[in-house]
């Protein structure tokens, strides 16, 4: 953000953020990580392309930028969704079907676990265990744990996510 | 040079005003806002305006009580000030009327009261004489929870950048010395002599210097450099400062967490505040030293608290130790002599300038001086932040400040250092905290997170869970660090699902011993330390799980049998129906039974079951 003489707020689009970013951040020691961080936050995540004008801009190889991307648990390659859904395959979970709710969530969706759709609403993870057995087939849809599922009733859960 | 009189003697001014005025104060530090410390300030704000009271509404940050959070403080003049712990918004409108119309404060919900100069209330724990800060000393942790840090002017008025000015009016080598004197040692867990490191670092040739400020804090357990940054930023400030000019330094960094962005925006704030009243920047009071800070944001690597791999980290690499020496005092950031200290270290740099070496070495021990902030969590009553003076026992914190083990439960062992540090058992309760005698018993000092532990937790499952930690986080620079916690972990695991042998124990013993010699950096070095420790004091623990195929305090899930006691079951059939995998029969109203073959033991019955018939060996 920032304010024009007239005072009305502009919004900076992502492309012209992401110059200002590397502006600032151009003859500045150390500025990789920084600069990382702040592309991170304009995209959602770090697009080839940009991981690529980082390089060139920085001066330095591609894969430096690439080993430092890859090294810190902060930094993610692909897109990532505005709702984490996280599917328990725990060993209660399993018995009691979890592989259908996986399913189900992956049809409803149209997307395999590790992916993420299109319109960024969700990305699809599995876990070994949430710890809430009693309550298999179970999922966490951000911080809520959606207990007792059925196939058939996981899309009307998920369409309450926008 | 300038001196900060007039300034002091204004903020003083101010903060007295502020002192003799009626108010209320919320904590809101991390676990005060986890709490729900931000409605409660917003219930307070609705409430206050609908009574037309007068009465200022201020924040501040944790006192330390974490367990009592959200804590309202509230002062009226002329009376002792309360402060109220588990303060929820429904409680707010009772407690207005009741202490703030009516004077008279809401007793039950009292934690502790700070009388100053007022009479007591009756029946309210007074702070220095309650149970949880009796045994406390609090410097480093003086303005937590009672100045707000988002306030300069607070700092500056209780003796605030007094030490930088006593600094700068002193030769460089004579700051050292002092610090030197006072005893004070590293605190984030190493415990080398912090006056001895800043010598090297102003013995060391170079056209330009640096200080930095380790606050990549990732123990699992430990949140005291957290506190002190949210609670207190200016005294990091500060101390930052009288290193840089003793050593010659013009520029300084502070290495934070990402995941701690409340720290990270106070600092920012201080860092702006400071600047702007001339005590930070260009010609520091007139004295002619310059000094900037600036704040670098970690990315998520736990191996970054190690001091080589967090100059690699803000010099924009990867975060990976390097082989030392040389040590960062002769060719640290950009190979430049750098002094890297943590924390808690640099917050103690101004009591000490401010109050005297003398003063600061008549606490603690005769290796270990001075006071030490301690996160105490886990089995215990009361979790949160203490600190002690060093040489206090172990037994003495975890029963005296932290009120003992939860539930009534029996102690087991304590954990202090994190990953690096080890368990010790309740023979070694009567130990003196300081860095030698826990160094001795096969734990460490380490940053100061205490986690105890009562019968129901494993001590295999506990070494799985801090090598799995130090497994993720190792960088893989090395190979018995990267080989070695792999293969320490498998084994582990295998005990834990009940197919070790007795040579596993072996095994682990002879690799924890070559990856404690052989690893690069701190890390790998230390990581075997919760194997060694638990081998030496609770190896009967690791042979039920080998031998006898049972796990003692029932936690690792392959090793349990669950049994229904036919005598306490009344047949209601709850746990028949939350048995996810049908492993449970019986007729109604009448005793069921478990097939142990069907049984996934996931625990589902155990908390369905009314009459405590269910039970797990």
């Amino acid at each position: 953000m920032s304010a024009c003489a007239c005072g009305e707020k502009v919004v900076l689009s992502h492309e012209e953020a992401f110059l200002k970013l590397l502006d600032k951040y151009r003859d500045y020691k150390g500025g990789l990580i920084p600069v990382l961080q702040g592309a991170q936050d304009i995209y959602g995540y770090l697009p080839k392309d940009v991981l690529q004008t980082i390089a060139k801009e920085l001066n330095m190889p591609f894969s430096k930028v690439y080993g430092v991307v890859t090294f810190y648990a902060q930094f993610h390659l692909k897109p990532r969704g505005r709702n984490i859904i996280r599917i328990c395959l725990g060993t209660a979970c399993h018995v009691r079907g979890g592989a259908k709710i996986l399913q189900a969530v992956e049809e409803h969706l149209g997307i395999k676990h590790g992916e993420t759709t299109e319109d960024l609403r969700f990305t699809l993870e599995t876990v070994a265990c949430i710890g809430a057995c009693g309550l298999s087939p179970c999922m966490m849809v951000n911080d809520n744990t959606h207990g007792r599922l059925d196939p058939k009733a996981v899309g009307a859960i998920l369409d309450t996510y926008e | 040079m300038n001196n900060l009189n007039d300034l002091r003697a204004k903020f003083q001014e101010e903060y007295k005003q502020k002192l003799t005025r009626p108010r209320i104060v919320v904590g809101l530090g991390t676990c005060g806002i986890a709490s729900g410390g931000g409605k409660v300030m917003e219930a307070i704000k609705e409430e206050v305006a609908a009574r037309g009271l007068d009465i200022d509404i201020d924040f501040t940050s944790c006192i330390g009580m974490c367990y009592r959070e959200p804590m309202v403080e509230i002062a009226l003049p002329g009376a002792a000030s309360v402060v109220y712990g588990d303060i929820f918004p429904d409680k707010v409108a009772q407690l207005l009327d009741s202490h703030v119309i009516n004077k008279t404060p809401v007793y039950e919900w009292a934690a502790i009261q700070i009388p100053g100069e007022a009479t007591p209330y009756e029946g309210i724990d007074i702070m220095e004489q309650s149970p949880y800060y009796e045994k406390q000393v609090r410097s480093v942790t003086s303005r937590l929870g009672r100045t707000n840090p988002e306030n300069i002017g607070e700092y500056i008025a209780t003796g605030g950048y007094e030490g930088l000015e006593k600094a700068l009016g002193m030769e460089r080598q004579a700051v050292i010395d002092e610090v030197k004197k006072s005893g004070l040692r590293g605190r984030g867990g190493g415990g080398f002599s912090t006056g001895m490191k800043w010598q090297f670092v102003y013995n060391a040739q170079g056209d330009k210097k640096y200080a930095v400020c380790n606050a990549d804090e990732g123990d699992p357990g430990a949140f005291m450099d957290r506190s002190v940054l949210e609670g207190d930023p200016h005294a990091i400030l500060e101390g930052m400062m009288i290193a840089g000019y003793a050593i010659g330094a013009d520029e300084g960094c502070i290495y934070c967490r990402a995941e701690y962005p409340l720290a990270i925006r106070r600092l920012n704030l201080a860092i702006a505040q400071a600047e702007e009243l001339g005590i930070l920047g260009e010609n520091i009071l007139d004295s002619g030293f310059n000094f900037h800070i600036r704040i670098k944001a970690g990315a998520g690597a736990f191996v970054c608290g190690e001091e080589t791999a967090l100059l690699n980290s803000i010099e924009g690499k990867r975060g990976m130790p390097r082989v030392r020496p040389p040590f960062p005092a002769n060719s640290g950031l950009w190979e430049k002599p750098t002094c890297l200290n943590n924390v808690e270290t640099y917050a103690n740099v101004p009591f000490i300038l401010r109050k005297g070496a003398d003063w600061y070495a008549a606490m603690g021990t005769e290796k270990s001086k001075g006071s030490k902030v301690f996160c105490l969590t886990g089995k215990i009553n009361k979790t949160g932040l203490c600190e002690v003076p060093m040489g206090i026992t172990l037994r003495e914190v975890i029963f005296n400040v932290a009120g003992g083990i939860q539930g009534g439960g029996k102690f087991k062992a304590v954990q202090s250092g994190g990953p690096s540090g080890g368990c010790l058992p309740e023979s070694k309760l009567d130990l003196k905290i300081d860095y030698e005698s826990l160094t001795e018993a096969g734990s460490m000092m380490g940053s100061g997170g205490l986690v105890v532990m009562d019968q129901t937790t494993c001590m295999v499952d506990v070494a799985k869970f801090f090598l799995n930690f130090t497994q993720n986080e190792s960088c893989g620079k090395c190979t018995p660090c990267r080989e070695g916690t792999k293969r320490m972990l498998e084994i582990l695991q295998k005990i834990c699902d009940g197919k070790g042998e007795m040579e596993d124990l072996d095994t682990l013993d002879r690799l924890s011993r070559v990856i404690k010699n052989s690893a690069l950096c701190g890390l790998g070095q230390t990581c075997p330390n919760p194997i060694i420790s638990t081998l030496e004091y609770f190896r009967d623990e690791y042979v039920a799980h080998i031998v006898d195929k049972r796990c003692p305090a029932g936690v690792c899930a392959a090793l349990l049998v669950y049994t229904i006691d036919a005598e306490k079951c009344t047949g209601c059939g709850a746990c028949l129906r939350a048995c996810p995998a049908g492993a449970i029969t019986g007729e109604k109203k009448q005793p069921h039974s478990i097939d142990p073959a069907v049984c996934i033991k996931c625990g589902a019955c155990i908390s369905k079951c009314k009459f405590n018939a269910i039970y797990k060996a």
